[in-house]
């Protein structure tokens, strides 16, 4: 089943994804990596870790110096996706597509890890989605639509955790899903659930993963963003990522399948990087051949998104000074509130922008491995997890160690300050789930861990554990089953109904999650205190006629001469777009066309701010070269200054047998800039000479539609460039037939 | 426990390790640790496992959660809720998916009954 593409000018159409959902079938299984370019000539630039470029996308802002390149980076890079509904995720997922995201990773909704067993259905949920079969499927039908869209493979991805990871898993395997986290450490520190039971269910799970190359993301990185001081973390973070790493690897999972989630612990104004580089080269002395995914902390992370960037960079830094497979982004909201659309597209940007500006910086600058404080505190970091392992084997193994508070102690190991995370053998979610299998124990599937009394026939040579029961799911995937909504009221259909007008109608409403959500942020300064501009802020977020206002961001300037505020409200008003009167953008020549015409045409152009105005700026931008003004095409330009009368400027223009007149009209007091195109109409008209000039004026109160209506043949408002003029006067002049 | 930092003391027979050897060393300890985590789940098994079985066997998650409490309750899990249906299937000369929903409506336990004695 294959769905038309996507059309870069058409929103995608959620309620197609839904329709025959049940019979889609993912293209693929397993994780894809970027394709490297090596030494990638890109402009008049080479790249030296940069991969192949996208067919679609949207560059960097600075880009159009540049002939709009947009250099993708060698390595994967993540955004993480939460609003709740998934059908929403999906627009963003499209956005992000487009700056550079490779990575989806869709957080799950609060509780879920609690939940024994499968959610079906697409019900809403709370700081992420509740991962479902149809929610997978569809969001996975959309991807593949979006990737055929920039022309680039996108991984998806989840959790495989909580006390229904084996089935995560399958349901996972089954329906494409690229990359998981999985890590049973997570479950028993910081979900709380049965150690004895996260391990037995995480064998199952991993077998499951290995079996279509699922990409395993591991939990290590929690630890830091938990601890009380995350600097003192560094050992047990080498040994959460060894133990996990060790039993995949045990279960089946192949090295290169497996990335290490590694977060630079420490933050500014800490001196970080000198911190943070030991442990990254250490980690990666010690896992040479696991793969890294690089995430931004978030351990320190607070509302302000100026800050949360800064972080962001500084990591990537150190991504780019030692390695990283997957970059993973963070928003810079995530401190204040569920990450918003364009935040996520920032997050994307940050990290595209850093590797690109840092691409190749490791041939000229260096780690020095022979500095002694460097040297000496790598060492220590390996030596102090190795004393870790062996204290907690003297314990009694990984179970006894966790029972004796061994993770999440603020102490740099072995020093403990007795403040780590206890959990009991015997307690936690799920305790006393597992059980032995029996002398006869049998599942007659594919990829099944562990002892399996398999008749004969089955499960050696040249059988298959299947054939038992004709079949299993993973290899034949029409064996698949498929569950449709099991709540009437909760789920997306209802969801889309209501926001059904908005898009049939195609009203604009703003928003920063869901659609229609109506969310706006106000950023003000004001000149006052913390606390009174807090409150004066939402009483202006009132008077702006905003509902539910909140301020999400503040940032004292100084104690009393003030504050800077960003504020969030709710603003129901939508717009109809077919109310807006909206001009059509004039088409732009290329460079060579206008210059033809130019030099054939001999043109001349006679110019000058008229009236009362000494306003000059405006002009020159339109006229210099080195603005990419007129004379860029070889324009023969006089510019007769500022205030100069109308009847001057017309006498230049006979005088100069010009053909084109442009005047500046800056000031628009008592309509003044109306009298003098006026002016310039009728004297041209009474002396004859109207039709073989174009009269043109510009100005920052001047409209095309307001200049025609006094008398010219175009007006040009802010933000015209010389390209805008030329091109009018290319297009004008060939029309008329002068 | 309240530890000052005895690293310096701690570390004394390790001062004498290579890199390489220090590396080999640390990975030798994260498998020593694993290992009996690994023979735990290799010879047990859970709801969770189980219900994963009956999945890959084409079998819906609500009948999947019937079927695992029910072989939970029997005390039927150590066998493999797969093998419990697997049982009826040949018995009734039928296909997982309609075991599976035979068992879900309560049919058939005598079967497993008859194979491993009764509900515990």
């Amino acid at each position: 089943m294959s769905d038309a593409p996507l059309d870069p000018r058409v929103k995608i159409d959620i309620q197609a994804l839904l329709d025959g959902i049940q019979d889609y079938r993912p293209r693929r299984r397993g994780w894809q990596w970027r394709e490297p370019v090596p030494d990638q000539r890109l402009f008049e630039f080479t790249y030296r870790e940069s991969s192949r470029p996208l067919e679609r996308s949207i560059p960097l802002p600075a880009a159009h110096y540049f002939d709009d390149i947009d250099p993708q980076p060698e390595c994967v890079i993540t955004t993480e996706i939460a609003s709740g509904r998934f059908e929403d995720d999906i627009r963003r997922m499209r956005m992000a597509a487009w700056h550079g995201a490779d990575h989806m990773m869709v957080i799950r909704t609060a509780g879920q890890s609690h939940i024994d067993g499968l959610l079906e259905g697409t019900p809403e949920g709370v700081g992420g989605v509740p991962i479902t079969r149809k929610q997978v499927r569809v969001t996975r039908r959309a991807l593949d639509l979006i990737e055929d869209e920039v022309g680039r493979p996108i991984n998806y991805h989840s959790y495989v955790s909580g006390v229904a990871g084996p089935e995560i898993a399958v349901m996972f395997a089954e329906e494409g899903v690229a990359g998981a986290h999985q890590d049973p450490q997570y479950n028993v520190l910081y979900r709380n659930i049965n150690m004895y039971r996260s391990f037995v269910d995480a064998a199952e799970a991993k077998h499951v993963m290995a079996s279509v190359r699922m990409l395993q993301i591991d939990g290590a990185h929690n630890a830091n963003a938990t601890a009380i001081k995350a600097w003192k973390v560094m050992p047990e973070l080498l040994v959460q990522h060894a133990i996990n790493c060790a039993f995949s690897r045990a279960v089946g999972m192949r090295s290169e399948d497996i990335a290490l989630s590694t977060v630079p612990p420490d933050a500014a104004p800490a001196p970080c990087m000198r911190m943070d580089i030991p442990y990254a080269i250490a980690l990666r002395d010690f896992f040479g051949e696991y793969r890294m995914r690089a995430q931004q902390n978030t351990r320190y992370m607070e509302s302000d998104a100026r800050e949360a960037t800064v972080a962001h960079v500084m990591n990537v830094l150190i991504s780019r000074l030692t390695s990283a497979d997957i970059q993973s982004t963070i928003t810079p909201d995530e401190g204040r509130n569920v990450p918003w659309h364009y935040n996520n597209i920032a997050a994307v940007d940050t990290a595209k922008q850093s590797l690109v500006g840092m691409d190749g910086l490791r041939e000229m600058v260096t780690v020095n491995r022979e500095d002694p404080e460097l040297k000496a505190r790598v060492r220590k970091l390996k030596e102090r997890a190795v004393l870790f392992l062996e204290a907690m084997l003297a314990e009694g193994g990984y179970f006894a160690g966790v029972e004796e508070a061994y993770f999440v102690d603020s102490g740099e190991y072995p020093e403990t300050n007795d403040d780590g995370i206890v959990r009991a053998s015997d307690g936690g979610v799920a305790e006393g789930t597992i059980v032995e299998r029996a002398d006869d124990y049998m599942a007659p599937v594919c990829h099944h861990f562990g002892e399996n009394h398999l008749p004969e026939s089955a499960g050696d040579g040249e059988g298959k554990p299947c054939d038992l029961i004709g079949g299993c799911t993973l290899c034949d995937i029409d064996r698949v089953p498929w569950t449709d909504e099991l709540d009437p009221t909760d789920n997306v259909h209802e969801r889309l109904s209501r926001t059904a007008e908005m898009r049939e109608r195609g009203l604009i409403k703003p928003e920063v999650q869901w659609a229609g959500d109506g969310v706006v942020v106000v950023t003000m300064f004001l000149p006052a205190g913390e606390r009174v501009a807090e409150a004066a802020a939402l009483e202006l977020g009132r008077a702006m006629n905003l509902a539910d206002c909140e301020v999400i961001h503040k940032r004292v300037m100084h104690p009393a001469e003030g504050t800077l505020i960003e504020l969030r409200g709710r603003l129901d008003v939508a717009i109809d777009p077919t109310t807006l009167v909206i001009p059509e953008p004039p088409e732009e020549l290329s460079d060579e066309e206008i210059r033809d015409f130019v030099a054939e045409h001999d043109l001349k152009v006679v110019a000058a701010t008229v009236g009362e105005d000494e306003h000059s700026v405006g002009m020159r931008e339109i006229l210099d070269i080195k603005h990419g003004g007129l004379e860029k095409w070889s324009f023969d330009c006089t510019y007769l200054g500022t205030s100069v009368p109308v009847e001057k400027v017309l006498d230049a223009a006979i005088e100069h047998a010009a053909t084109v007149v442009l005047i500046s009209t800056i000031i628009s007091h008592a309509d003044i800039h109306r009298e003098n195109m006026e002016k310039l109409a009728a004297l041209a008209a009474e002396k004859g000479v109207r039709d073989r000039l174009l009269l043109i004026s510009g100005g920052t109160q001047v409209t095309d539609e307001l200049a025609r209506s006094w008398g010219m043949d175009a007006g040009f408002g802010r933000g015209t460039h010389g390209v805008d003029v030329a091109s009018f006067i290319v297009r004008t002049m060939r029309e008329r037939g002068m | 426990m309240v530890r000052p930092d005895t690293f310096q003391e701690v570390r004394k027979h390790l001062a004498r390790l290579s890199d390489a050897e220090l590396e080999t060393h640390f990975w030798n300890l994260a498998y020593e640790c694993v290992q009996p985590i690994v023979e735990l789940a290799r010879t047990h098994t859970s709801p969770s496992i189980e219900r994963s079985v009956l999945m890959r066997m084409g079998i819906d998650s609500l009948t999947c959660q019937s079927v695992v409490a029910e072989c939970e309750k029997r005390g039927l899990l150590g066998r493999g809720a797969g093998h419990v249906v697997l049982v009826c299937m040949w018995e009734w000369d039928c296909d997982a998916v309609e075991a599976a929903a035979r068992l879900a409506r309560g049919d058939g336990w005598e079967i497993a009954e008859a194979k491993w004695g009764g509900a515990r």
